[in-house]
């Protein structure tokens, strides 16, 4: 059958402040248990919400770099529900007048272009945390009240990878914007999904699942793929689905339905009576907007345009802001005119570096100048691209400069014909074989030959010269 | 309008409070007059009234984001019905 899957995605982002969204609590990750809460996020009787004006321009900035309409009015709702690591019973939410909404995000999946369409971008705090026992769950409120971004998507993503296509570019949007850590481990940054499949001939929606508990992007594109499967199995088979939560268990790689709490949530927004509405002044947006810096799609495209990269090494590097910026430090002043003797090396082996040491390109101790020269000694042959990698390891681990390196390690790369003469003389004298092979027209003896002069050089003669040096001899 | 039965006792479950039969029965009352009030400001014409989502027109303040002051772990935890450690403790909410 030729199902469509139609996928909404809602993600939920702590923003990075100092203090929480409606008091003056620390937000600071990891502290002892209740050791950051008072009457405010408690929700003592009597306390009132004053709102963190840079949770506020951060959702603003949110907004307007997802393409959004900002709100000039704007204001705050409660949302009653009653569980456990909610303290006053409600949620400070925003119902029917987010501060953001009607933008979308361009995305790119499988080489061609997509626009994801944004419903809203709201502001509300997050709850507490609970940690459940055999009998019993302990309550730890220092997360409540924590400034929480809701951001949600049009149901018009179409497949697992577009939705991972869509975070991922969402996820290093927001770090350009510094608005959020954007770390799902400490739970910064959280993804639900809504699931459904249709037909393609049909306009309508399917029955939706909603799908929670993913902790990672390639976790939402495994829950999705599995539910849309296992949606079109039920359909297939003439079944019906029903609309239900399910949770995704990362180590039996399956969804299966929540059980309890759920029985139909009746929220009763209604408009929050402690925070009168909020007006958001046209030159001030205009000031957000200035600050916006540039994001990484449009980095992306002018690395292309500007530098003449690939897409694939363009994304590569400007997926961080940071690895970005050292990229171009590089690109900038590297002298080559193919800027890819450059990119090779940013997105190779130092990437590769910077990623096992899980720190950016500038956390490594190699200076975007250091690796220019390097490039150029590799370039004028004066180190063969074999040594240079050894070269490059000993700049990580001890900053120093490349020059320094090759003259100690004496890496140097013997180019002059005298030099190598002695190399090749033993090498023709240790394998006649060879010798004749070649010379019976076996282009593989060469090679073979050139790799014997190359290890008795101790891999510091030039492969190109001594292959000419052979070619001459035999 | 009457409030039927169903109707106040599914209000009661989502303010998580037990009624009693005389309770229900004043409850209803009260409700009804409530409902009915309701009604008798539907019939107010507002053509001419703009909305408001807050009874002041006033609009906000913010304030700058600066970490104080939270309390002791002492004072939180003080009035908590069940605790331990640093935690409160509550009845298990997950199966
Ligand atoms: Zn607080």
């Amino acid at each position: 059958m030729n199902y469509q899957p139609v996928i909404g995605l809602e993600v939920h982002l702590h923003l990075k402040t100092k203090s929480k969204a409606f008091c003056g609590c620390s937000t600071e990750f990891g502290k002892e248990p209740n050791s950051q809460v008072c009457p405010v996020c408690l929700g003592f009787p009597g306390s009132l919400p004053v709102l963190n004006q840079t949770a506020f321009f951060y959702a603003v900035k949110t907004g307007l770099a997802l393409n959004c309409s900002i709100a000039e009015f704007t204001k705050f709702d409660r949302k009653n529900y009653y569980y456990p690591d909610l303290p006053k019973n409600y949620q400070i939410s925003q119902y029917d007048m987010p501060i953001a909404s009607e933008g979308f995000l361009d995305i790119e999946s499988e080489g061609k272009p997509k626009r994801v369409g944004i419903i809203r971008v709201h502001l509300e705090e997050d709850a507490g945390k609970l940690i459940h026992r055999d009998d019993s769950s302990c309550v730890d409120f220092n997360r409540a009240g924590i400034p929480l971004l809701e951001i949600v998507t049009k149901p018009e993503i179409n497949s697992p990878l577009e939705a991972y296509e869509y975070l991922t570019l969402l996820k290093s949007t927001l770090e350009y914007l510094d608005v959020s850590d954007c770390d799902m481990e400490k739970g910064s940054l959280r993804c639900d999904a809504n699931v459904s499949v249709r037909k393609k001939s049909e306009t309508t929606l399917g029955t939706k699942t909603e799908l929670k508990n993913m902790n990672s992007f390639k976790g939402v594109r495994d829950a999705l793929a599995y539910e849309i499967d296992r949606q079109i199995e039920v359909l297939g088979s003439g079944g019906k689905l029903i609309q239900e939560t399910r949770l995704w268990d990362p180590q039996k790689l399956k969804t299966h339905p929540m059980r309890s709490k759920e029985e139909a949530m009746d929220y009763r927004y209604f408009p929050e009576p402690d925070l009168p509405p909020f007006v958001i002044a046209k030159d001030k947006c205009a000031q957000i907007k200035r600050e916006i810096p540039e994001l990484p799609r449009q980095k992306v495209l002018r690395f292309m345009k500007e530098y003449n990269l690939s897409a694939y090494d363009a994304r590569v590097l400007a997926s961080s802001k940071s690895n970005a910026l050292y990229a171009e430090e590089c690109l900038v002043n590297y002298s080559g005119k193919d800027k890819k003797q450059i990119v090779n090396w940013l997105t190779g082996a130092l990437l590769s570096q910077a990623r096992s040491r899980n720190c950016p390109l500038s956390g490594l101790k190699v200076t975007p100048s250091d690796l220019i020269k390097l490039v150029g000694f590799v370039e004028k042959q004066q180190v063969s691209a074999l040594s240079a990698k050894t070269v490059l390891a000993q700049m990580i681990s001890t900053g120093r400069a490349p020059e320094e390196i090759i003259k100690e390690k004496n890496l140097s790369q013997i180019c002059d014909e005298s030099s190598l003469e002695a190399f090749i003389e033993e090498a023709i004298k240790e394998n006649p074989k060879s010798v004749k092979d070649y010379q019976q027209g076996k282009q593989n003896a060469l090679m073979f030959l050139v790799g014997q002069t190359m290890k008795k050089s101790k891999g510091k003669a030039n492969p190109k010269v001594v292959q000419e040096l052979l070619k001459r001899r035999i | 309008m009457q409030i039927k039965e169903d109707t106040l006792n599914y209000l009661a479950h989502l303010g998580r409070i037990e009624l009693e039969a005389q309770e229900s029965k004043i409850l209803s009352g009260q409700l009804k007059d409530i409902l009915d009030f309701i009604d008798q400001l539907k019939k107010v014409d507002i053509k001419d009234v703009s909305a408001t989502s807050h009874i002041l027109s006033i609009s906000n303040v913010l304030r700058d984001d600066l970490s104080g002051e939270s309390l002791t772990r002492e004072d939180a935890l003080k009035n908590a019905p069940v605790k331990e450690g640093n935690f409160f403790v509550v009845p298990k909410v997950i199966e």
